[in-house]
């Protein structure tokens, strides 16, 4: 009795945890589905029937395109200075403690704990007040930086928390310079660390609408281009770009997990020989 | 060169307060120039201290010697990045309130006169008052939404998962690789009248059972506050579920397993040693999830009404098309003054250290 209990709570949570995922899926069910529509008026919402079309002619909105390229220009600037910055406050914040460095975690913490429509009114107050820099591209690429900085330094300090820094020292007793033993010892082991905060951050600066949006003036990200167009006129295009984003996330996904698998497998083997 | 030498090794051992010294003035300095503290000729001054301080501690560490250069480097790795924080974080926050308390000769003039104009936050207060209060009710139904239904797949995951863990961690992210307003505007097609939900639920005559839970109105799904709730907790899901996940994955079996051979309950094993034990990422979760809903106005504006506007549609609203920078502003900061409250007050009752 009891046993036959635990086990309809067992199967119920399992059927609960699997109509979580297709709730999680279901709008991305409806993206892919509506990149074959073939829309009728302005609006691609209505299903009318089946067609390769946009798919045969993804860039065939200009601005669409256009606002994709900028978006593109803008994280990859941004998420290189982030990265930079970010990780060399990490690796500052990873060695020791030092004077002042709880106040600077406060810092740092303090943009993700303000909601982002505060980030992005204020440094416009701050673009306002100023004659050096039009709303624009350099604007967009400043705010970006500014929430950018946090994730990457956070994340860094994460992923190098057990990193074993007497290593360093080894390496200076072996008589490298502290240039030799940065880029020989400690660049190769953080390296992962940053990437994966670099990733991060772009994704989340790719994605970005409601900071850029005070801060954009007349520039248009991919973002911006879809809240315009949705008022409208709503492209299949859009759902073509979403959804060739997304195979190609899923891609670099399964390709990480595969190689992830296949070192692990390399491991093992390696170990069973050592015995 | 000699003195200089000596005078460089004496201050060498006290070289790290000379760093975060040189680094809060540096900030200073920068919180100055953007928030426009000074007019004019000051300003030149400032930028003086600023380039003194830089290069103070540049040449403190070349004469200072290892010693120097060791407790230096810190400061020096973290100025670069900090600076631009005291620039583009610290200064707008105080730009954004001086903003809130000045007034505007008309609605094209880009002048300001700051008078502590206390009426901007009345104004902001009588006239959103509403937008507030839903902005943090929605936000709190749909942070409790979000735990109702990630802490269960979490669970799931971590505990049953076995070699599937990171195939279906995977699944939950994916989603998300698309962009935001794109999944909003989908949720809108949806949730339409002709959409799939309501012509499933016409045909299983359940329109009125919703109507009395208020989920709907008028027979519609779309345009509802449940609609708003429901985005919020879509879209904010991944934020709550992976924390959770992390501080369940953390929980080693073999506690659960002692539990029930002391003969607990799984029930009980539950809640006394699992649920205990991931609460960190329920704190996680809930700051991750609670403060982007409150400030987020794309759900409102995509799945709600006229009536269902949150206080990031009238912050967005005012200052971008009315171009009503003061009370924008004063919205603007009372939402940041409120929110910080609340981390404070949450942190204080239910805080752990693994925040920072």
């Amino acid at each position: 009795m009891n046993s036959l209990r635990s086990r309809l709570a067992r199967t119920g949570l399992n059927v609960f945890a699997g109509i979580g995922l297709a709730y999680l899926f279901m709008p991305i069910f409806l993206i892919v589905l509506f990149s074959f529509n073939k829309p009728k008026g302005n609006y691609n919402i209505v299903w009318q029937e089946f067609t390769f079309d946009n798919w045969l002619s993804p860039f065939s909105q200009p601005s669409l395109t256009a606002a994709l390229w900028m978006s593109l220009r803008i994280s990859a600037i941004a998420t290189v200075i982030s990265t930079i910055l970010g990780s060399m406050i990490a690796l500052a914040l990873s060695r020791r403690k030092f004077r002042g460095s709880s106040v600077i975690n406060l810092l740092l913490v303090l943009p993700l704990t303000t909601p982002e429509i505060v980030l992005g009114s204020s440094l416009a107050t701050l673009f306002l007040g100023q004659t050096f820099v039009n709303f624009g591209f350099i604007t967009i690429v400043i705010a970006h930086v500014m929430f950018q900085v946090s994730f990457v330094a956070l994340t860094v300090r994460a992923r190098i928390r057990g990193f074993d820094w007497t290593l360093e020292n080894a390496a200076a007793d072996l008589g490298a310079t502290p240039w030799r033993t940065f880029r020989l010892v400690t660049f190769p082991l953080v390296l992962p660390g940053i990437l994966a905060a670099a990733l991060l951050a772009f994704a989340l600066s790719i994605d970005d609408f409601i900071i850029t949006f005070f801060n954009a003036g007349s520039t248009v990200t991919f973002p911006l281009q879809i809240y315009g167009a949705a008022r409208v006129r709503i492209p299949p295009q859009i759902n073509v770009l979403a959804s060739m984003v997304l195979f190609a996330s899923v891609a670099l996904l399964v390709i990480g997990t595969l190689r992830g698998q296949r070192s692990e497998a390399v491991r093992a083997m390696r170990g069973k020989r050592g015995k | 060169m000699l003195a200089l030498r000596a005078n460089g090794a004496a201050i060498s051992t006290r070289a790290d307060r000379v760093g975060l010294g040189a680094l809060i003035v540096a900030a200073i300095c920068l919180v100055a120039l953007g928030a426009g503290w000074f007019d004019g000729p000051l300003n030149a001054v400032i930028v003086l201290v600023l380039a003194l301080v830089v290069v103070g501690v540049l040449v403190l560490a070349a004469i200072g010697g290892p010693e120097a250069r060791r407790l230096l480097a810190p400061y020096g790795l973290m100025k670069p990045g900090l600076l631009w924080m005291a620039l583009f974080f610290l200064a707008p926050v105080w730009s954004l309130v001086r903003i809130s308390l000045s007034t505007k000769e008309s609605r094209f003039s880009v002048q300001y006169d700051f008078n502590w104009a206390w009426q901007n936050y009345s104004k902001a207060f009588s006239d959103f008052g509403g937008q507030f209060q839903r902005a943090f009710l929605y936000a709190l139904i749909a942070t409790v939404l979000t735990i109702a239904i990630g802490y269960p797949v979490a669970y799931v995951i971590a505990f049953r998962g076995g070699r599937y863990k990171n195939v279906l961690l995977g699944l939950v992210v994916i989603p998300f690789f698309t962009s935001y307003l794109i999944r909003t505007i989908a949720w809108s097609t949806i949730l339409a009248d002709q959409g799939p939900i309501v012509s499933v639920l016409r045909s299983l005559g359940l329109v009125g059972v919703f109507e009395f839970l208020q989920i709907m109105e008028n027979g519609k799904l779309l345009n509802t506050p449940a609609a708003v709730i429901g985005g919020l907790t879509y879209n904010f899901l991944p934020f709550m579920l992976l924390p959770i996940y992390v501080s369940l994955e953390k929980i080693d079996p073999n506690l659960v397993n002692a539990a029930t051979d002391l003969y607990s309950t799984p029930t009980a094993a539950f809640r006394k040693v699992v649920f205990p034990l991931s609460m960190p990422g329920v704190f996680a979760g809930t700051l991750l999830t609670f403060i982007p809903a409150a400030g987020d106005f794309v759900n409102a504006q995509f799945l709600g009404n006229p009536n269902t506007t949150m206080i990031g549609n009238s912050i967005q609203d005012q200052f971008l098309k009315q171009n009503n920078y003061p009370v924008a502003s004063a919205m603007s900061t009372v939402l940041m003054v409120s929110i910080t409250a609340l981390v404070l007050l949450y942190t204080r009752f239910f805080g752990t250290e693994e925040l920072a």
